[in-house]
């Protein structure tokens, strides 16, 4: 930081990483794929004279971090010729020397990778031997990312461990058509204790599996056409981080991902007046839930983490920021969502946990399902696909239950929705209690170029929504 | 970080005790810029290099392995890292794809180190040099474009990553692979009107972004009118670029293992695969090939972990010219070795490029196949390109950055855009027209898979599901 200041920066931060990431894959219980990698190096950011550099290098040691610093102002004294925009970022309070380690009571490094694999095989297996099941994929993907983050104002010493593990079951015909079925369990952020029990029953879900795959393939095909739905968690953080997520994330809204990721329908002209959806409709950011993949004690340019609305009875009411952002539009603060997914690159806003708040009090899933007289009751996330306004999408599932008459009536197969964002959640009629709510997410969310990944969480109860087109996906193909 | 690359690979070998091993060193470097809104956003300059080591533990006819990959690795770190791999292989179960390591005399395809950069070389690197000339042009451009009423956004990347593999078995393989791609999107200043083009270059040499600036401000004008049109099936020009992001899904698609389980559209009912099935009447081809001229890509499998698709013991194995579609008939699927020993078929491991070409003299060109349009959409690009059904493979996704109105052989307006839901392997089938390949830039795929060369095709049919309000 001192090079960088010596050679003209009038801002610097320094960031330091080690990412250890494993990766077990098995197929039919045999092990496929065992990948154990380590990501190391530092990263030096910089503006000169109102321009950006960034650079960074692998050894971590002085020279390399003096060498990283002279080459980020080269870097910005290249680009100056391309800036017509002063880089300005909003203040935040000096922390100081800060540590945060996240919530976890096992870390997945410490078991060895024998022992983890003998529990995919053993849960393999116990699905291969029912009936129905011809194959099964099992994998598990764990990451402990450390950090260090240094400004002048705010050091920040961090560490936060999350692993994502997923079976699924296929069956095949003879007459080659075939179905999978998928666990539910969300990826989190626990240590090793999640396989044990710890936030999500497997040994109860493993169970259930090939009886819901049998009942999937022998399940009639969706008619098309408007149906009343009952959303359970497991498939609405998707729809969620599409539509809600990344909408709200100003950088978006501002035209920044405009030739990648695209843009918003949600522009800042419209905060605080845009009817996003119905009244029951409270989206909170946050990187402080216990166990969400975005949670942090401080990002990626020292801002603390913290809690905001995004949406308020309905209604745009805030937005995902960083430092930039915030100093671009004046909305003072930074509400922390600076991350970049390895040292090798520079920090882009990226998202919180964007989540749907239940209703205090409000209905189990069983109740909205009796509030239903012909619909489809949605679980498990699929497919997915949004456009680059974020107004168009289309998602498909794991599993869909024909409503009739308020009660489950068998599932169905070849089941998608589609709407449009403003749409969808202004038909939302009903959210669920808390008794409902789960927190779902994802390791990949993308963004950027170049191309950035972050994990992060989106908590739901189950929602009701009135009129929701229905696609069948075979008569889409055919 | 003074140790050279190719020696960390000798000393981890020496350094390895069990039955085999593989290593691999990955020397990256790469270089950066991003605009949006006529204005930098971002850039970057990053090195990195990667230690891999796949130690084998021989257990009679099977083995097992442990795969440790390390980053900012330094000479005193390496034994370490053999050591952890070697612990990972002797405690781990049987791997599934157990084969004998690549012998390392000349293959099928020949020798497949060639010329320079040798073993022995320096790894090379690019840096923000490399950009330099590119940064000047497109100052210029952005100026043009604020001085003219258009915003162009866009992403200017190059990487050089020399790849050095080493066996126990006495294999030492080289490769240098430069990739680079510019993008640029011109928006009208009021953000109405959108269009998009995109270019995979090795060096930057051969990038003009002033001429692709023109060409998007005249697809900004042809967006001067606007046609609303409702969802439904049209005949459909798609261009390069969108032909590319459906064909790579598809060759991504076309694993063996997968078939062979009878979980894809390449699956044949009661057991085995489709190769042999004719997919289209056209006389179409899609294949690759690692030593085409432009499109030149790693010629030997460098696979650092196992998977469907990838086996690492066939790390070293070499590519050569491979038709995945020969005159519209499934010719292959890809295969490891181990994938192989299922099916009975060759091997054919996946390779980094991808042509798809029609066999008739006189493939028209983009513009001739406008010309001879008398009602249909022209597409500019796709995005959002996600799986639907595996069973079909139907796709969706969106159009994006202007769709266009054809009518008596010209452009007449922009339409709104549209989501999709199609198949590659199905539209193969309702192929009425396949143009003269170029090189192209997937648009959704490009960050992944940019060498690739492709025609425009006009689809009979194609499945516009509903209208996107997105501009």
């Amino acid at each position: 930081m001192q090079q960088a200041t010596d050679l003209g920066a009038g801002h610097a931060d320094f960031r330091a990483e080690q990412i250890r990431s494993q990766t077990i894959g098995l197929s039919d219980g045999n092990l496929e794929t065992l990948f154990d990698a380590g990501d190391i190096g530092l990263a030096v950011r910089v503006v000169v004279d109102g321009t950006w550099g960034f650079a960074s290098a692998v050894d971590l040691t002085p020279d390399a971090a003096a060498q990283a610093a002279r080459e980020a102002v080269e870097v910005a004294k290249v680009s100056a010729a391309m800036n017509t925009e002063r880089i300005e970022l909003a203040p935040e309070p000096a922390h100081g020397d800060v540590t945060w380690v996240s919530a976890y009571e096992i870390d997945p490094f410490d078991v060895s990778a024998a022992d983890k694999t003998a529990l995919l095989a053993d849960w393999s297996k116990r699905l291969l031997t029912r009936d129905g099941v011809d194959h099964v994929d099992a994998h598990l993907l764990q990451i402990r990312e450390c950090k260090f983050y240094a400004d002048g104002a705010t050091t920040a010493t961090q560490q936060r461990v999350r692993l994502h593990p997923a079976l699924t079951a296929v069956a095949v015909e003879k007459n080659g058509r075939f179905e999978t079925m998928r666990t539910l369990a969300p990826p989190v952020g626990r240590g090793y204790e999640y396989l044990n029990g710890t936030g999500w029953d497997f040994e109860a879900e493993l169970e259930q599996i090939p009886a819901l795959l049998a009942e999937k393939l022998a399940a009639p095909t969706v008619r098309p056409g408007r149906y009343d739905l009952v959303i359970d968690p497991s498939n609405l953080w998707l729809t969620i981080h599409e539509s809600i997520g990344h909408a709200t994330e100003l950088d978006r809204a501002l035209g920044y991902e405009a030739a990648y990721a695209g843009t918003s329908f949600a522009t800042p002209d419209k905060l605080g007046t845009l009817q996003y959806g119905s009244p029951h409709m409270r989206v909170t950011g946050d990187r402080t839930a216990e166990h969400g993949l975005a949670t942090v004690g401080y990002d990626d340019e020292g801002v603390a983490g913290q809690s905001w609305d995004l949406v308020t009875d309905g209604v745009l009411s805030g937005y995902q920021l960083d430092r930039r952002m915030a100093a671009l539009v004046g909305l003072g603060r930074s509400n922390g969502c600076a991350f970049a997914d390895s040292p090798r690159h520079m920090p882009l806003q990226r998202m919180a946990n964007v989540s749907l708040q239940p209703a205090e009090g409000g209905p189990s899933t069983s109740e909205l399902i009796a509030g239903v007289e012909d619909g489809i009751f949605i679980a498990g996330d699929k497919s997915w696909s949004i456009d680059m306004q974020r107004y168009n999408f289309q998602f498909t599932g794991q599993r869909f239950y024909k409503i009739t008459g308020g009660r489950l009536a068998g599932q169905l197969r070849d089941v998608a929705y589609q709407a449009t964002t403003t749409d969808f959640w202004n038909a939302m009629e009903a959210v669920g209690g808390p008794q409902t709510y789960v927190l779902g997410g994802a390791f990949n969310c993308g963004k950027g170029q170049p191309g950035q990944v972050a994990p992060v969480s989106h908590g739901t109860p189950s929602v009701l929504m009135r009129g929701i087109r229905i696609l069948n996906t075979v008569e889409e193909g055919a | 970080m003074n140790q050279r690359p190719q020696d960390m690979v000798e000393q981890a070998l020496s350094l390895a005790t069990c039955g085999d091993c593989v290593v691999i060193a990955d020397e990256t470097s790469t270089a950066n810029l991003r605009w949006a809104g006529n204005t930098l956003t971002t850039n970057g300059v990053a090195r990195s290099r990667r230690l891999t080591v796949i130690a084998i533990d021989r257990r009679g006819p099977g083995a097992a392995v442990g795969v440790v990959s390390r980053s900012g690795v330094h000479g005193d770190e390496v034994e370490a890292i053999v050591r952890a791999a070697e612990k990972e292989a002797a405690e781990g179960s049987l791997a599934e794809d157990a084969s004998p390591l690549v012998d390392p005399s000349p293959g099928p395809f020949g020798s497949i180190v060639s010329g320079r950069p040798g073993w022995d070389d320096p790894a090379e690197s690019t840096g923000i040099g490399v950009l330099e000339g590119f940064a000047g042009q497109l100052g210029d451009t952005l100026r043009e474009a604020s001085s003219s009423g258009r915003k162009l956004y866009g992403y200017a990347e190059h990487d050089l990553t020399s790849t050095f593999l080493g066996t126990s078995t006495g294999l030492r393989l080289r490769h240098d692979q430069p990739t680079g791609k510019v993008e640029l999107n011109a928006k009208s200043d009021d953000l109405t009107r959108s269009a998009w083009a995109g270019e995979a270059t090795r060096d930057f040499a051969d990038v003009d972004v002033s001429a692709l600036d023109r060409g998007l401000a005249d697809r900004l004008e042809w967006a001067r009118r606007r046609v609303d049109l409702p969802a439904g099936r049209y005949e459909t020009l798609l261009p390069p670029t969108a032909t590319a992001d459906l064909l790579t899904y598809l060759y991504w698609s076309a694993g063996a293992k997968d078939a062979l389980d009878g979980r894809t559209v390449f699956s044949r009912p009661g057991g085995g695969t489709r190769v042999g099935e004719s997919l289209t009447g056209m006389p179409v081809t899609l294949r690759s090939d690692p030593w085409l001229p432009g499109l030149a890509c790693t010629p030997f499998v460098v696979a650092h972990a196992s998977g469907r698709d990838s086996s690492v013991f066939d790390n070293g194995l070499p590519l050569g010219p491979t038709d995945w579609i020969r005159r519209g008939e499934l010719a292959a699927l890809t295969q490891t070795r181990y994938s192989a020993r299922l099916s009975g078929l060759p091997v054919r491991p996946a390779i980094d490029n991808l042509i798809f070409e029609v066999d008739a003299p006189g493939a028209p060109s983009m513009a001739e196949m406008i010309a001879r349009t008398e009602r249909g959409l022209l597409l500019t690009c796709l995005w959002y390109i996600r799986e639907v059904d595996p069973q079909t493979l139907l796709l969706t996704g969106l159009t994006r950055d202007g769709v266009y109105l054809v009518e008596n052989g010209e452009v007449t307006g922009a339409v709104n855009n549209f989501r999709f839901n199609e198949s590659p392997v199905a539209m193969l089938g309702r192929l009425a027209e396949v143009g003269a390949s170029v090189a192209a830039l997937p648009r959704e795929w490009g960050d992944y898979f940019s060498r690739v060369a492709m025609p425009p095709i006009r689809v009979e049919g194609f499945n516009m599901s509903s209208v996107s309000q997105a501009s």
